[in-house]
This record gives C-alpha cells, structure tokens and sequence, in this order.
C-alpha cells in the first residue's frame, strides 16, 4: 500500500529535497500514521523526529492530518488515525511565533 | 576599539546567532528561525557551538569549526532524553566544554532540569542518570524562564568535580564524575518558600568560579547575593552596598581573585536597572564592596534586562566583559569593565554572550 508524505520546506534537507515522498507499507503493517512515520524515518531520517518529539508525540507546534483532516481534532484518533491507500499525510508548521 | 584582534563575539538572540569581529561587522543572524539560549567556545578544539530552538522542530546543539560559516546538521537530533523517562528536551540552558584534561569531554544543561554529557567533543550527547535519578528532582520547581538547569562549573583542578544550578532546585555538587549528587544551598535565601532557608528549592541566576581559588564561587540568587569559599557547602551574604540583590547574571573575573561583577535589576516584579541607570557593580574584594561602573552606559531613560547568560568575560587580561540586553544593545569593555562602548543595537531580544579567543 503506498501513501504520499507531505514534507513542509523546513524538514527537506532530511528528504533528498523532495515535498512529496511516498511511503509504502508492506501488507502485514498496521494501517496507520504511526506506521507510515516509522516507514518515512526508515527512508528518511531527520523529518520525523523534528515533527515528533523524543516521547514520539507530535510538537506542539507541528501539525499533522490525513487526507485534509487533523489527527488531533476533536476525537481523532493522533498517531493511531488510520490510513488508507493513497492517502495524504500532511506534516505542516502550525500558525505560531513571535 | 572594545574588540581586540583575537575576538569573535557570539551573540545568541531570540532569532538566531549573530557574530561580531574587531571591526565591529555584524554577521547573521545565524542559525535564523531559531532561538539560541546557549553559545559556547570550545578553545580546545576552536570550535564555536550553540544550542538551536526552533518554535516547530525542537532542539539541537550545533556547532562550526569555521567561525560560523557552515554548522552541523545532524539528521537525528543529537540530544534527546531516554524513552524510558518518558521527558522531552524543551531547551539547552549551557553548553560548558570541561577542561584541557579531557578535550573531548562536553557538559550540557537542559530543560527540564538535567545534565548530560559528550564525550565525542560535541557530536552527541547522553543522560547523565545520576542527578537525574537524584530523589529531588521530582520536587524541584519551575521558575518563570522554567525548569532549567542553567549554570555548570567544572573544577580546573578535577574535571570529575562538576557544580551546576538549577532555577528552581538550587546548587548540587558532584565529585565524582555526575554519580552521585548533594545539594549545596547551606546560607542561601528562598524567599519566595515558607523555610526560608532549605536544603534545596532556592532560586539560584548564576555561580561563577573565582579566577585564582577555585573553591571560591560566587552567586546571584532570586533575592540575594553570596560568596562560598568552600566550593559551595557554606554561602555567606554579600550584598554589601549594591542598589538591589536581585539580577541575573555573575561574572568573575578571568584573573584577578576577589574581583566578580553583576548588573542589578530593582526587583522580580520590575526587572530593570535601579534609577533608569545602567550599571555594572564590581567587587574586587570578593564582595566586600562593590562599585559601580558607567563610563560609556546610558545613565538615564535605562530600563535594562541583562538576562543571566547574556554577560560574560573573555580570557584576555585586562579582561574583555559583554553583556547583552532584552532590548538588543550589546555593550562591551576591553579594560576590565573601567570603560564600556555600545557594538550593536536593534539586535533581537538576546539570551547568550560569549567570546571566542581566536588562536
């Protein structure tokens, strides 16, 4: 099954310069952001440990949704979200600073 | 000229790093879309590092053996806590390269409060379990900045003799190696607790170590200044003439002994310049006195902030002193603090002063 990451410009020095890496899962992984993130950090160090932190929760200021939906609004379901084939993840800065 | 030949001055802002050269150029901002609230010169090695938080992916300790020109960019971030403490790195308080005996060896303090080391000369870094085990620090309270662990000390004559402080946990001491640790308040005011005077809980700014005795350490509390000559287990007031005990920073001398200089704030709920005037007090007394310095400081109209890491010396005699203010003056003296001059204004917020002596 493949998804597309989007990958925001900050974090693609991590991803050979690309904005959008496609992430295979193989057949027996669970159909997840989690399992797409492990995926993404096995081919591309360095974006998903800036998108999450050392606990593997997503920074405060980072946001992350699936096919246009944010993985932490109202009962979403975070890393568990599912995903399925063909799907967007979306890793974006949010709206914050100073 | 305030900048001598062998200078390169590290200025960490809110906004990133900029350097500064004898001709007074500016360079940055460095590093930009980050804070940095910790820089460092590591003379061992010429190595220039700084801590890098950005609001959106974390924190990373950097460093450039170019002067600033290219920085390292390792892909997994070289700092993180253990999965099983289940804490996240919010923010290097201090980066403090050991002594000559161990070049490679690289102190780091954290948010939240901890200590972590490198024994690769900064490439990565790794928990030190032994504070971090220690049976305070759960009970060890954030201040306003944070929970943070902000100063390290290591002894120039046993690297295994490490002093930190902790804002607000107090002094811990180590003399093995980071082990085992015990806190080291006896005399120090916490004001701001019903025992005034606790084991540990004090609101500690800043130590510095006396330029000639290292067992002399110097101390700027939340409320209170303070000499140990014991290398901390016993601290004596001495707030002997100064406008206001409270401040950020202490900065000793790289020579001299007895000599440490502050810059006092009227108090914690108006953290600025006491009378609108901004000065420098220096003690070269080990605090018996202090006196304070003008010459080239604006002395009226002055509400400053000199954060605690943003005031330091270089190793030069007479010794260059820098201090860095939240309204983005840098100011600087090459004549032991007797003379000041403004380098740069309009600068970001900024949070870390340090000199870089050029071999």
């Amino acid at each position: 099954m493949q998804v597309t990451v989007l990958v925001p410009a900050a974090l693609r020095q991590y991803s050979d310069g690309r904005g959008r890496v496609s992430v295979a899962l193989p057949p027996d992984h669970p159909l997840t952001v989690e399992a797409v993130f492990e995926q993404l950090h096995a081919a591309h160090p360095g974006v998903v440990e800036r998108a999450l932190d050392e606990r593997g929760q997503v920074r405060p200021h980072v946001n992350v949704f699936v096919d246009g939906q944010s993985i932490r609004a109202g009962s979403a379901l975070g890393l568990e979200t599912p995903v399925a084939s063909g799907a967007e993840v979306w890793i974006l800065p949010a709206v914050s600073g100073g | 000229m305030p900048l001598r030949s062998s200078v390169r001055l590290l200025v960490g802002t809110t906004k990133g790093l900029f350097l500064i050269d004898p001709s007074t150029a500016l360079q940055g901002p460095l590093l930009p879309g980050t804070s940095v609230p910790s820089v460092a010169f590591d003379a061992r090695h010429q190595r220039l590092f700084a801590s890098t938080t950005n609001p959106f992916w974390g924190t990373a300790i950097v460093c450039s053996d170019d002067l600033g020109h290219t920085w390292s960019q390792p892909p997994t971030p070289n700092l993180q806590f253990p999965a099983d403490t289940g804490a996240a790195i919010r923010q290097v308080w201090q980066i403090a390269p050991a002594g000559p005996a161990q070049p490679d060896l690289v102190y780091v303090g954290v948010e939240p409060a901890a200590l972590f080391r490198s024994v690769d000369a900064g490439e990565t870094f790794e928990l030190m379990r032994g504070l971090w085990d220690h049976p305070h620090r759960p009970t060890w309270t954030p201040g306003q900045g944070g929970l943070g662990l902000h100063t390290i000390l290591v002894d120039p004559r046993d690297a295994l003799k490490i002093v930190v402080a902790i804002s607000t946990g107090g002094v811990y001491r180590s003399d093995d190696g980071g082990e085992t640790w015990r806190a080291s308040n006896t005399g120090v005011r916490a004001d701001f607790l019903p025992d005034k005077h606790p084991e540990y809980g004090q609101c500690v700014h800043k130590i510095a170590r006396d330029a000639v005795h290292p067992d002399t350490l110097y101390l700027q509390n939340h409320w209170g200044l303070y000499r140990s000559d014991d290398g901390g287990s016993n601290w004596t007031d001495i707030a002997n003439g100064v406008p206001s005990d409270f401040g950020f920073p202490i900065v000793a001398h790289p020579h001299k002994s007895g000599t440490a200089y502050i810059i006092p704030l009227v108090a914690d709920a108006k953290r600025w310049t006491p009378d609108a005037r901004c000065r420098v007090y220096r003690t070269t007394t080990g605090g018996g006195a202090w006196e304070p310095l003008t010459c080239g400081l604006p002395q009226r109209d002055a509400y400053i902030t000199v954060l605690r890491d943003a005031f330091s010396a270089d190793t030069l005699d007479p010794a260059g002193l820098y201090f860095g203010t939240r309204g983005g003056q840098l100011y600087a003296s090459a004549n032991d603090g007797d003379d000041w001059e403004l380098l740069a204004e309009h600068l970001p917020p900024v949070l870390s002063v340090r000199a870089a002596i050029l071999e």
